[in-house]
């Protein structure tokens, strides 16, 4: 490999999300190894323990179930995550596990992913848990979902077999908010279509699930209109060469800002102008999602961790009294009324459970207003107050400013992920 | 809008660079691991970059083995001269010395293990509430499943079954008096990320990488440097080759390569050539299938 063709990858993160037995690892198996990510002892260490544990063929399995237990059972309990690249890009599996208990880790994948790969098993066609994949996709706004119809063998390469399980997603993800979604029909076990294309589906035009990764366009998947800048640390070197420097550090979380541009300080609101960017030790002219840099500022200005930096011309909500799509990660129920600590971008805050306004039956959709108990794996919308007013967006318009966590106070576990509405 | 896009590189190092800030702000006491290798190099480096052009705010650490090539310890002082940060080490012979622990014997003895004890003790002993480490998800399949933030209780174990979930770039570091974090900041860099970075930045690193004329000798098909810490069989022959090291760690369990790369651009070649993983020559994880994760359970790096 030449150095300056792997210089110009672009760095692609999905997930794959797919029910027990659909094949999801030996398609990761067969990513892998087909884009020469696994290597020669690796190989011969899954190819030992398959005949340790009496397997006829190797179990590509083996190579993505990590912990004691999860070999020991044969399921996997936690996100792995997975590397491979091909001159293109450079990839991340956020690999999740597919049974029901396990919701929290497929929210946990997602909630960083631009694309969602999911298994569906030809001969059962959409079940509950793709409705439920789906959902969450959709809810955790992945810009590309991929749906692989998988075992395309066991139906004889049937092409009215494909069509149908098209015509069923579609159907009821009419009701879901994804943007960009295809349909590839594979065979992991066999390879077709999966880096190479099948001879036994001639009817099917479309690109191979390697080529779908490497090609989707992902530029524009960040939010490029509102820039945002949360701020993360205040640098001011304790050094004569530097007496007045006072350098805001953060990662660009939306948008571009450059130098001399007119800008807004939260919570303050005071405003000042962009005197310099740096980057290490250079500076720079611009800073756009996802660069890390510091901010040096006109004014000297309160600013410290928790504030943002915004454009003086582009608004931002502000707000005590938040709506926000939760998903409840602890098997401790969610205490209504009850108070927790909250993480939102680099502020660290409190809040108040006012009410549940309905929670989602994950595997119909529907709503219910009446159940108001909140347990592990549930999503549902929920009112928060906080102690102080939050400056955020939408999720759907920004997946930074827009998120935040919910921890209980008496464990420091993080029991919820929401998405502010 | 015009159209912005970073290589994968770029973008690996901003998101370092924040998990490296975010400790640097949610935590009073930390401090960054170094063992001398390529991994905690660019760590570091990335740790300068983040808070440029005020001085790195913490400390490193260096788990002094005793077994250490020569040549990582030499390029560790220069280091830590040419960048003024602050360095302590802790002795795993200090360990020995005091009954903490009690050395392995035997042709395969290694200090590898013993080392967490005198990671623990040194953590406990500066109250460090938050330990980075230059631990890569591709490395191993236990590491495979390690958060960024890693939540350690007050026997500073790690319990793989019960982590907290991840999400976004929210980490959370709240814990209690007692317990502490372990941080891996480089988690989604691959060996060949490093190297591609090293080469992008310029970046010194230790004479051991290239290719270079050592005394080695083969034991269950690694080689092994010949060193006062090793003792031979009488079947084993050192003889002299033409090798370098794809990873550094304690000279009792880190094997070499026959290699002639002698510049970054060649080991970039020969790491995209090869088809054995780097830990491949690390004998500390040969000794079981689950040898990483035992040692993590129990608060290894």
């Amino acid at each position: 490999m030449d150095s300056s063709t792997y210089l110009d990858m672009e760095l692609l993160r999905f997930t794959t999300a797919g029910s027990v037995d659909d094949g999801k690892s030996t398609l990761i198996g067969r990513l892998l190894f087909d884009s020469k990510a696994i290597f020669q002892d690796q190989l011969e260490a899954i190819e030992r323990a398959s005949i340790k544990k009496g397997e006829e063929h190797v179990n590509l399995a083996l190579l993505t179930d990590g912990l004691r237990a999860e070999r020991e059972q044969g399921i996997t309990i936690d996100v792995a995550y997975r590397y491979f690249h091909t001159p293109k890009r450079k990839f991340i599996i956020a690999d999740t596990p597919g049974h029901i208990q396990y919701t929290r880790n497929m929210v946990t994948g997602a909630s960083t992913a631009n694309a969602a790969v999911i298994l569906v098993d030809a001969r059962h066609g959409v079940i509950e848990q793709t409705i439920r994949h789906a959902y969450i996709a959709s809810l955790l706004r992945i810009p590309h979902v991929i749906v692989c119809v998988n075992k395309m063998d066991l139906v004889a390469f049937a092409e009215d077999t494909f069509n149908r399980i098209q015509k069923q997603f579609m159907d009821f993800s009419a009701n879901l908010d994804i943007q960009d979604v295809r349909f590839i029909p594979i065979s992991a076990l066999l390879g077709d279509n999966v880096v190479d294309r099948s001879k036994n589906m001639d009817w099917y035009q479309g690109p191979t699930l390697m080529y779908l990764l490497e090609n989707l366009y992902i530029s524009n998947d960040n939010n490029l209109l509102d820039a945002r800048f949360p701020v993360q640390y205040v640098i001011r070197p304790q050094v004569t060469e530097y007496h007045d420097y006072r350098g805001y550090a953060g990662r660009v979380a939306s948008g571009t800002f450059k130098v001399g541009d007119k800008v807004k300080v939260l919570p303050s609101g005071f405003s000042s102008t962009i005197k310099q960017i740096d980057f290490g030790k250079e500076s720079i002219e611009s800073a756009s999602a996802p660069q890390s840099v510091t901010m040096v500022l006109e004014d000297d200005l309160d600013l410290s961790r928790g504030g943002m930096i915004i454009p003086i011309e582009n608004g931002i909500n502000q707000s005590q009294d938040i709506d926000v799509m939760i998903c409840w990660l602890s098997e401790k129920p969610m205490v209504l009324g009850g108070k927790y600590a909250l993480k939102h971008t680099t502020n660290d805050l409190r809040c108040l459970i006012k009410e549940v306004k309905y929670k989602v039956n994950i595997n119909t959709l529907e709503k219910d207003y009446d159940d108001k108990s909140i347990g592990l794996n549930d999503i549902a919308c929920i009112s928060l107050r906080t102690t102080k007013p939050l400056f955020f967006d939408a999720y759907r318009k920004n997946r930074i400013t827009g998120s935040l966590i919910v921890i209980d106070e008496a464990t420091n576990i993080t029991v919820g992920a929401g998405m502010i509405q | 809008m015009k159209r912005f896009s970073i290589n994968h590189l770029r973008e690996l190092e901003s998101e370092s660079m924040f998990v490296i800030r975010e400790v640097a702000a949610q935590f009073e006491n930390p401090v960054m691991l170094f063992s001398g290798g390529k991994d905690s190099i660019v760590m570091f480096h990335l740790a300068r970059k983040a808070f440029a052009p005020a001085r790195v705010p913490f400390p490193l650490m260096h788990i002094d083995t005793g077994h250490n090539f020569q040549e990582t310890i030499d390029f560790r002082d220069w280091l830590v001269e040419e960048s003024g940060v602050q360095l302590v080490v802790r002795y795993v012979q200090d360990s020995i010395d005091k009954g903490r622990v009690v050395e392995e014997t035997g042709y395969n003895a290694s200090r590898n293990k013993l080392q967490t004890v005198t990671l623990l003790d040194g953590i406990e002993e500066l109250k460090f509430d938050c330990a980075m480490g230059g631990g890569r998800r591709d490395e191993e399949k236990a590491r495979a499943k390690e958060r960024f933030f890693s939540h350690r209780d007050e026997f500073g174990q790690w319990d793989p079954k019960n982590q907290r979930p991840e999400l976004w770039n929210l980490f959370n570091g709240k814990k209690n008096m007692g317990e502490h974090f372990r941080v891996f900041p480089i988690s989604n860099w691959t060996e060949m990320d490093v190297w591609q970075y090293i080469l992008m930045e310029n970046i010194a690193i230790p004479n051991l990488y290239f290719s270079h004329e050592r005394e080695v000798f083969v034991r269950d098909g690694v080689l092994y440097a010949k060193t006062p810490f090793m003792q031979l069989k009488d079947s084993e022959q050192p003889e002299k080759r033409i090798v370098r090291f794809r990873t550094i760690g304690d000279a009792t369990c880190t094997g070499a390569v026959e290699s002639y790369a002698s510049s970054i651009e060649e080991i970039i070649r020969e790491v995209a050539a090869t088809r054995v993983t780097e830990r491949g020559s690390r004998a500390d994880d040969k000794r079981s299938e689950a040898a990483m994760e035992d040692r993590k359970i129990e608060g290894y790096f």
